[in-house]
């Protein structure tokens, strides 16, 4: 990484925890938004708990989903699961097409507003990428490295183990990344049915009419999730790396 | 999301290909299809009555749920198809029972629907309930497993999708279906659901135009200069990176401003709240896919093939037009789908910032937490992104083979 790139990635970082954190140092760019004496910076709850909890069901959700998918990738493409190959890559390009709103707004009716409906919306969306991702990285790897593994004497738990997964965990980590900011954006859209997020100061904004609070909230969700991709995408070349491969400038 | 489909086959898959004999071995993949038939006819209630649209319901086992001629067929219906799915391995028979079920419990759950509700009771509200949803779910997926073994060529895929959406259509105009709760929420906002549907599909296709028209450009203009392209690449990825409803909110304030204080920008239509930022945000979305493909389309030309034009006498422009751009269709056309299926799916959330669209519905039914409402919105999304990668997805077939 370059000085200037690290420099970048600092500053931005920086900016997002000093906003969260001390919003109020940064009311002077935002009251020239407000109107009728209104308040510039979000008062009706804290930033920091707001962003706090927003990355609390995020995790919670792309952890669950991993477990999930990465566990039915590895079904599928055993000898005892091919039978589900076929279907399962049909039933993930076909759960693509559903916008994961509608997901949200389907679990409300079901199991009633606050976390549960987001939780269960992130969860089933993110199992998508993640699954396809297993696949596709799962049976990448050349017949031939399986072959040398099977003459080494390995059993196929420890090929799998010591050989597909690790070969296939660049692979599997971009599908956790697209999941992740996936369920970020859902998340934020998650507040209009009473989750604890960062979607509140933009709806808060949007029923009062104040641009300022629609503004830093629309501000702070971009700013956290370039700068989870981007570090998701670091850690991915990293992994990459050590595996000996290239990895494409723009994944 | 790289869901470009038509994918080879894995390894190890040979062991699959249909046999007409009945394997006397159970399918597992049918077994599971037939255990969630019995489930639902058993286990799980038919349709949900509700006194009004949005008290709690209750549930109607089928057997409560339809006269008893309408009863034995659904239970003879959907037992035939449990036992070809666990016993018959092949895909066009599994194709065939699928499609009888689906065309039995389709016209059936409305049916039952007039069957519930009182006779003059213009408040009762009668749903499918899970039951009927596992049935459908089950089917679906024995007929999308068939679809996939069949491996149908692209006209055949478009034949199936217009067969499907044929039958609901006749399902909707006949009338079939008007007592179901989601039809009656229907009838009480039919001007509204249309409007709401021309502003989705304005909002989805117009962003999509726009992003090709300046995309296309700009991804040729990024695989020619190299430097430039990882500048656009790198922007466009951030810009993809954010949700759609910070950047909705990001181009709400400067496009108040613009509005405040440019009469033209007002007088254009163009507000902080509304259609405007949805649809800049959209096409904002949509550039990264058009511009990438479009540059991993040109990259593919083989230096051979430009070799040869060049040789050939054709300009720097015949070249582009002719020989490039043609090669390049399928992988361009593969970015146009992304772009499609993503922006029918963003669409629903503009209506957050009052942008419209199916989201409307969708948002209001949550707020009366009335479920009919939220699917009156997100059935036609999904009926919509579904028919749009179907379609992309053949023309994209269709242009590779050609080429």
């Amino acid at each position: 990484m370059s000085a200037r790139a690290f420099a970048l990635r600092a500053a931005a970082l920086l900016l997002l925890v000093l906003f969260v954190t001390a919003p109020g140092l940064f009311a002077f760019a935002f009251r020239p938004l407000t109107v009728n004496g209104a308040p510039a910076i979000y008062n009706q709850g804290s930033l920091l708990a707001l962003t706090l909890s927003h990355l609390r069901i995020v995790v919670l959700a792309t952890l669950a989903s991993t477990i999930l998918a990465v566990g039915l990738g590895i079904f599928v493409t055993r000898p005892s699961g091919a039978e589900f190959l076929p279907l399962s890559r049909s039933l993930v390009n076909i759960g693509q097409t559903f916008p994961p709103i509608a997901v949200l707004a389907i679990a409300v009716p079901l199991v009633g507003f606050g976390e549960k409906p987001t939780f269960i919306a992130l969860f089933l969306y993110g199992l998508l990428p993640i699954f396809e991702n297993t696949l596709t990285g799962l049976m990448d790897v050349s017949p031939q490295t399986l072959e040398a593994a099977k003459g080494m004497g390995l059993n196929p738990r420890q090929r799998l183990m010591q050989v597909e997964l690790p070969l296939a965990l660049p692979v599997i980590l971009a599908g956790i990344r697209l999941s992740v900011i996936i369920s970020l954006g859902t998340a934020t859209i998650g507040s209009t049915v009473a989750a604890k997020g960062l979607g509140e100061v933009i709806i808060a904004g949007l029923q009062s009419n104040n641009v300022a609070f629609v503004l830093q909230g629309g501000l702070v969700v971009a700013l956290l999730a370039v700068l989870i991709h981007d570090g998701m995408g670091l850690a991915e070349r990293a992994v990459a790396r050590r595996l000996g491969r290239p990895v494409d400038e723009v994944a | 999301m790289n869901t470009i489909s038509s994918r080879t086959t894995a390894p190890g898959m040979s062991s699959l290909r249909p046999s007409l004999s009945l394997a006397l071995s159970l399918d597992r993949l049918g077994s599971v299809v037939a255990v969630l038939i019995g489930v639902a006819l058993f286990a799980c209630p038919f349709v949900i009555y509700r006194a009004n649209r949005i008290v709690a319901g209750e549930g109607r086992m089928l057997t409560d749920a339809l006269p008893p001629p309408g009863v034995l067929i659904v239970l003879i219906a959907a037992l035939g198809v449990a036992s070809c799915a666990a016993l018959v391995r092949n895909p066009l028979i599994r194709l065939a029972a699928a499609s009888v079920g689906l065309g039995v419990i389709f016209p059936a759950v409305g049916w039952s629907a007039g069957f519930v509700t009182p006779a003059g009771n213009t408040f009762a509200r009668v749903s499918p309930s899970l039951g009927f949803w596992l049935l459908a779910l089950s089917f679906a997926l024995l007929a999308a497993d068939a679809l996939t073994r069949l491996r149908l060529g692209p006209w055949a895929r478009i034949a199936a999708m217009a067969a499907a959406a044929g039958a609901v259509a006749l399902l909707l105009v006949s009338g079939a279906w008007n007592d179901l709760s989601l039809l009656k929420e229907y009838a009480n906002r039919q001007d509204i659901f249309w409007r709401e549907a021309g502003q989705h599909l304005w909002l989805a296709l117009g962003s999509m135009t726009a992003a090709c028209l300046v995309g296309l450009p700009l991804g040729i203009l990024a695989h020619r200069v190299r430097p430039l392209r990882t500048a656009i690449l790198q922007v466009l990825n951030i810009v993809q990176t954010i949700p759609s409803i910070a950047l909705f909110g990001i181009l709400i304030a400067p496009l108040g401003y613009l509005s405040a204080h440019v009469p033209l920008a007002a007088a254009l239509g163009i507000h902080g709240i509304g259609a405007a930022p949805a649809f800049i945000a959209l096409f904002l979305y949509s550039l990264l896919p058009v511009v990438a493909n479009t540059v991993t389309g040109l990259n593919q030309v083989p230096a051979a093939v430009s070799d040869a034009a060049r040789g050939m006498g054709l300009s720097a422009r015949q070249r582009l037009c002719q020989v490039d751009l043609p090669l390049a269709l399928p992988v361009i056309l593969a970015g146009i789908r992304i772009v499609l299926v993503q922006n029918l799916g963003l669409a629903t959330v503009a209506a957050l910032i009052g942008g419209g669209g199916f989201g409307t519905f969708v948002f209001q039914g949550i707020g009366q937490t009335a479920i009919d409402l939220v699917l009156l919105g997100a059935i036609p999304t999904v009926a919509l992104s579904f028919v749009a990668a179907i379609t992309l997805d053949a023309i994209v077939d269709l242009t590779r083979r050609g080429s």
